[in-house]
């Protein structure tokens, strides 16, 4: 009776067991809801001379750009707030002073009335300089607040005008002071030297380079540009990681970001409860010109400096990000006041830059750390310590039969002995 | 009584043993002809596009961009990625590649297939593939071996001449596992799978407001949910080497003991 009781008892343990395994892991992967924030995209247009040319499927490139908007202004989804530039489209002058100060709001970035848009839209007219610096650095004030993802689209025909500002140095810039800022461009029948500035420009932010030859291919792209700023994303959390590991921020699960010039290296702490595992990835952007060989290292210390583990990652030739993670499952412990281990992340870089780039700001640095329950442990290579194959079933057979047969010699033996006394 | 208690448990263990094993092998995941596939790819690894293992996912973009897009994969899966690049009509020579990070950003390597291609002048299209190892439901902290969880895919130009910057292309992608089964079946298993911003997700879960507009790392999951981790056929695989044991056993003991009564005894003697 009680044998039989247990046996029920540990029949329902194994099935309780059975549904908490299958139920826990669909439970824990639920999507999560974040403070919603609107997204900003601010479209900047070369208002300049040069887009009177007639070499865009028959029109000119204003009337290409105009087309484009238009269609833009109708698809552009309701949660998206849209602001219009100029550049270049009020001084038709020779100074050119006065010619790279051009730019103006044509429309604020706010939540989008159609009509009135069109309307400003319909009065452009090509006119003066292309200052493509002065017009991304007023057009990231435009953008300015708000926790959402922020988008600049710039639409040019030529190359910036107002030669010692770099307008690439000024994108990395703005890159630098504002989160999540991406600038997409890009260029109406480029030439080699528009095509290097505009790609320079697009890949200092994150953002992407276009050619285009025809006007729909303009509709297509800055709509998928608008479209991808309405898509929710996760806004990193700025932090500023230090030289040191004692003077190191304290991160708690989540995404941040930080800037690690070449060569520099940067710590960060995380308090990991026994039990617990820790997760950290790191990527480091390359948002300039860097030479083909690069890569990054991550490492978990303990505060005395004992490594605990590593990862490390590296390539060669073009690339965006180099990344690399690790994980450290803490083990269990009896003491339930254990306190918290402090783990510090180095993180280092490898990229390297011919010497007339720019070191600052530094690379724009990405770090994700979860630290999730419950460490995990085996105890044997198997799953289960259990085998499979036909060797092993082999294996059984033979030792099977090889103990029936011993067995069956013993109680024949013990029957003659019995029978004997 | 005894042996058909001890029976009856048998095949409970059995029955109970044979139910996931049947759950576990039938959704094989095969292409099927969805029409939501996504259409757009991401640019980062934080603007990843999630795809479900089978779909054909498509994307256009421009020569030079990095496109990023993100699948589960689970325990005893080795997933193979495909990637097709239609490339425009005159371009110089380029090279494509794909590249498969986990969910800790790692980059993981390709056991087989083609995962750089130079295009020659003018070629339409590439092909690329890249077959990673077998997805492992534990490894130590030290190894990179693939985990369960998310993993990212990035298609990108790594050569290309100035003159073909920013050219429209259009890119498809499709993430596809072949089931290993028990021979990759390792004791352990990690607590949450690899996910990245796992910790952030489960903790907030409670306050469940704006379902629909929300914005996570990656809410990737399999179709049937992750795995438990517990099932292999290397039970069945012992349970049918423990009968045969037992079989064999009482085989050599009947051996011993001769054919019983000599059959030439008359009935009742």
């Amino acid at each position: 009776m009680i044998r039989r009781q247990r046996l029920a008892a540990g029949v329902c343990a194994l099935l309780a067991a059975l549904a908490a395994g299958i139920a826990f892991p669909a439970a824990a992967t639920a999507g999560e809801p974040t403070g919603e924030a609107t997204a900003k995209v601010d479209l900047v247009l070369d208002v300049s001379g040069s887009m009177r040319t007639r070499d865009i499927d028959g029109g000119t490139r204003m009337a290409a750009a105009k087309q484009a908007f238009n269609e833009v202004l109708d698809a552009t989804p309701e949660e998206v707030q849209l602001g219009i530039r100029t550049l270049g489209a009020n001084y038709a002058g020779n100074d050119q002073k006065t010619g790279c100060k051009d730019t103006a709001q044509l429309y604020p970035v706010s939540t989008l009335d159609r009509t009135e848009a069109k309307t400003a839209v319909a009065t452009l007219s090509p006119t003066g300089w292309t200052p493509i610096g002065p017009a991304l650095l007023k057009a990231a004030d435009d953008l300015n607040g708000g926790t959402g993802s922020k988008r600049i689209v710039l639409i040019s025909d030529g190359e910036d005008t107002c030669a010692p500002l770099d307008p690439c140095e000024v994108a990395r810039e703005i890159a630098a002071k504002g989160i999540g800022m991406t600038i997409d461009t890009l260029g109406l029948v480029p030439n080699t030297k528009m095509r290097k500035q505009l790609s320079c420009i697009a890949e200092a932010t994150g953002g992407t380079y276009t050619s285009v030859e025809h006007a729909d291919e303009l509709t297509d792209r800055v709509n998928q540009l608008v479209d991808r700023a309405a898509d929710p994303v996760v806004t990193p959390v700025a932090t500023e990681g230090a030289a040191q590991c004692t003077d190191a921020p304290t991160l708690k699960s989540g995404l941040y970001t930080d800037r690690e010039e070449f060569g520099q290296q940067r710590f960060y702490r995380v308090d990991v409860n026994p039990g617990q595992e820790l997760r950290a990835s790191v990527s480091v952007a390359a948002d300039r010109a860097v030479n083909p060989d690069y890569g990054v290292l991550l490492r978990a210390v303990t505060v005395k400096g004992r490594e605990i583990v590593r990862g490390e990652g590296t390539g060669n030739g073009r690339t965006d990000v180099i990344s690399t993670g690790l994980r450290y499952p803490r083990a269990e412990s009896d003491d339930d006041n254990a306190p918290a281990e402090t783990v510090c992340l180095q993180v280092t870089n490898s990229f390297s830059a011919a010497s007339g780039v720019k070191a600052t700001p530094g690379l724009p640095l990405e770090l994700t750390v979860d630290v999730v329950s419950g460490p995990s442990h085996a105890g044997d290579v198997a799953s289960f310590g259990l085998g499979r194959g036909w060797w092993l079933l082999g294996v059984l057979v033979l030792v099977g039969f090889l103990a029936g047969l011993i067995w069956g010699w013993l109680s024949r033996w013990r029957v003659a002995v019995w029978r004997t006394n | 009584m005894w042996m058909t208690r001890v029976l009856s448990a048998a095949l409970l263990m059995l029955g109970l043993a044979a139910a996931p094993a049947a759950a576990d092998s039938s959704p094989s995941p095969s292409a099927s002809g969805d029409s939501s596939a996504p259409t757009s790819a991401g640019t980062s690894f934080r603007t990843a596009t999630e795809i479900e293992q089978g779909q054909q996912a498509t994307a256009s973009g421009s020569t030079g961009d990095y496109l990023y897009w993100s699948f589960p994969a689970d325990a005893g899966q080795r997933p193979t990625v495909k990637a097709t690049v239609k490339l425009p009509a005159a371009h110089a020579a380029q090279t494509w590649q794909i590249d498969v990070y986990d969910g800790l950003r790692r980059r993981q390597a390709c056991q087989y297939g083609a995962q750089t291609r130079t295009a020659a002048p003018g070629t339409a299209s590439v092909d690329l593939a890249c077959t990673l190892r077998t997805v492992r439901a534990w490894s130590e902290a030290w190894a990179n071996d693939p985990l369960p969880g998310t993993y990212y895919i990035r298609l990108t130009v790594v050569n290309l001449a100035t003159a073909d910057l920013g050219q429209p292309i259009g890119a498809s992608v499709q993430a596809d596992a072949k089931d290993i089964g028990g021979s990759a079946a390792v004791d352990g298993s990690l607590a949450k799978p690899l996910v990245p911003g796992i910790a952030v997700t489960s903790k907030s879960q409670s306050d469940e407001g704006d379902s629909s507009k929300s914005a996570v790392l990656s809410s990737i999951e399999p179709e049937d949910g992750w795995a438990s981790g517990w099932w292999s056929d290397r039970w069945v695989w012992t349970a049918v080497g423990a009968a045969l044991a037992a079989l064999a056993g009482i085989g050599g003991y009947a051996l011993t003991r001769g054919a019983g009564r000599p059959s030439r005894m008359p009935p009742g003697a």
